[in-house]
């Protein structure tokens, strides 16, 4: 599968690492180059400089011909704004984006968007874990 | 009216600014104590100090009863984000934002909302002497009815100078609400006004006519 990952945060490069083990291509978006540190030497995918609300940078990045888009960087909004540009302008099949803030993420839910959001899952978990 | 600001940078000041002058109900949301504290002093805004982009923030403002929310952050992402929640969890009548990449004007279109502001052309409009010449200043556009706001400067070999406006053939589609001369008087034009040279003309047009009213004024 031909997969945009927009954020190399350690969420997006272990993500990028594991999906480019398993033989999928994928290309690694973020607007800091030395994030890329993170993906180590023997990452085989593809890397882009640039912000992912950017339709140049997301084209240049292979987003036309992407089956899947992943938006993990640490703004909400800028994960908001980058997920519905690959849906909605440029038509990526499968769309995921990251949301911490859980009151955004209900509404971006609500309007579609197949989000998820790590502050919920983390604290239900804990929460979880302390009753036993 | 109540409409709520969202940034209080220098958009956001002159903005509340002419909106309170207008008498208008206004609330500027802002994070940062100093800008906040500019508000209130100068211009006796109510503001309210948080992100503008958390939902808790908007509820306390009171969106759900504003009747233009107008995001004028220095990033897009955000002003989508402000306008698209503002839309459908508060059913703000109707959001405005500003845009800084002049290319998401498109997307953001695409995405839902209906008026867009590129601030570029906002701050040209506002540094009068560096509008270009024979050139119309795009101040907003209405997307969905396909208008423009637009302003020019009549300049001195105009061919509409010393006519009445009634005679130049502007088209139906096409009116000029405002005419600002010497830079402080405001002239509400009718037929009988006629252009002088330097003259400031805002004009509401649709996009067909916009070729037209630029051969009539700047020949």
């Amino acid at each position: 599968m031909r997969i945009v990952i927009l954020g190399c945060g350690r969420v997006g490069a272990y993500l990028a690492r594991m999906l480019a083990a398993e033989g999928h291509q994928v290309t690694v978006v973020d607007r800091n180059s030395a994030a890329f540190a993170r993906l180590g030497a023997d990452f085989a995918g593809n890397l882009v400089v640039g912000t992912g609300i950017d339709e140049d940078v997301l084209r240049r990045a292979g987003i036309e011909r992407a089956e899947a888009f992943v938006a993990v960087t640490n703004g909400d909004n800028t994960n908001v704004m980058a997920a519905q540009l690959a849906r909605d302008v440029f038509n990526v099949p499968r769309v995921i984006c990251r949301i911490y803030d859980p009151l955004r993420e209900e509404i971006y839910r609500g309007l579609g968007l197949e989000t998820i959001c790590p502050t919920l899952w983390g604290a239900t978990r804990i929460k979880e874990i302390l009753a036993g | 009216m109540y409409i709520i600001v969202v940034g209080g940078g220098k958009v956001g000041y002159y903005l509340s600014k002419s909106l309170l002058e207008e008498g208008h109900e206004v609330l500027v949301i802002e994070k940062e104590a100093r800008k906040c504290a500019t508000l209130t002093d100068e211009l006796g805004a109510s503001v309210l100090q948080g992100d503008g982009c958390e939902v808790s923030t908007m509820a306390k403002a009171g969106m759900g009863r504003a009747d233009v929310v107008i995001a004028v952050t220095g990033d897009d992402e955000d002003n989508l984000v402000i306008c698209q929640v503002a839309k459908h969890s508060f059913h703000v009548p109707r959001t405005i934002a500003r845009i800084n990449n002049p290319k998401n004007e498109r997307i953001f279109r695409k995405l839902g909302i209906d008026v867009t502001v590129s601030s570029t052309e906002l701050i040209l409009s506002q540094i009068q002497q560096v509008i270009p010449a024979q050139s119309l200043v795009h101040l907003f556009t209405l997307r969905s009815v396909g208008v423009s706001f637009v302003e020019l400067k009549v300049p001195p070999d105009s061919p509409a100078l010393g006519r009445p406006l009634r005679d130049l053939g502007i088209p139906d589609d096409c009116i000029l609400p405002l005419v600002i001369r010497g830079g402080q008087e405001a002239i509400i034009p009718y037929g009988d006004t006629k252009l002088q040279a330097e003259d400031q003309v805002i004009a509401v047009t649709s996009e067909a006519s916009e070729e037209t009213l630029r051969r009539i004024l700047f020949g």
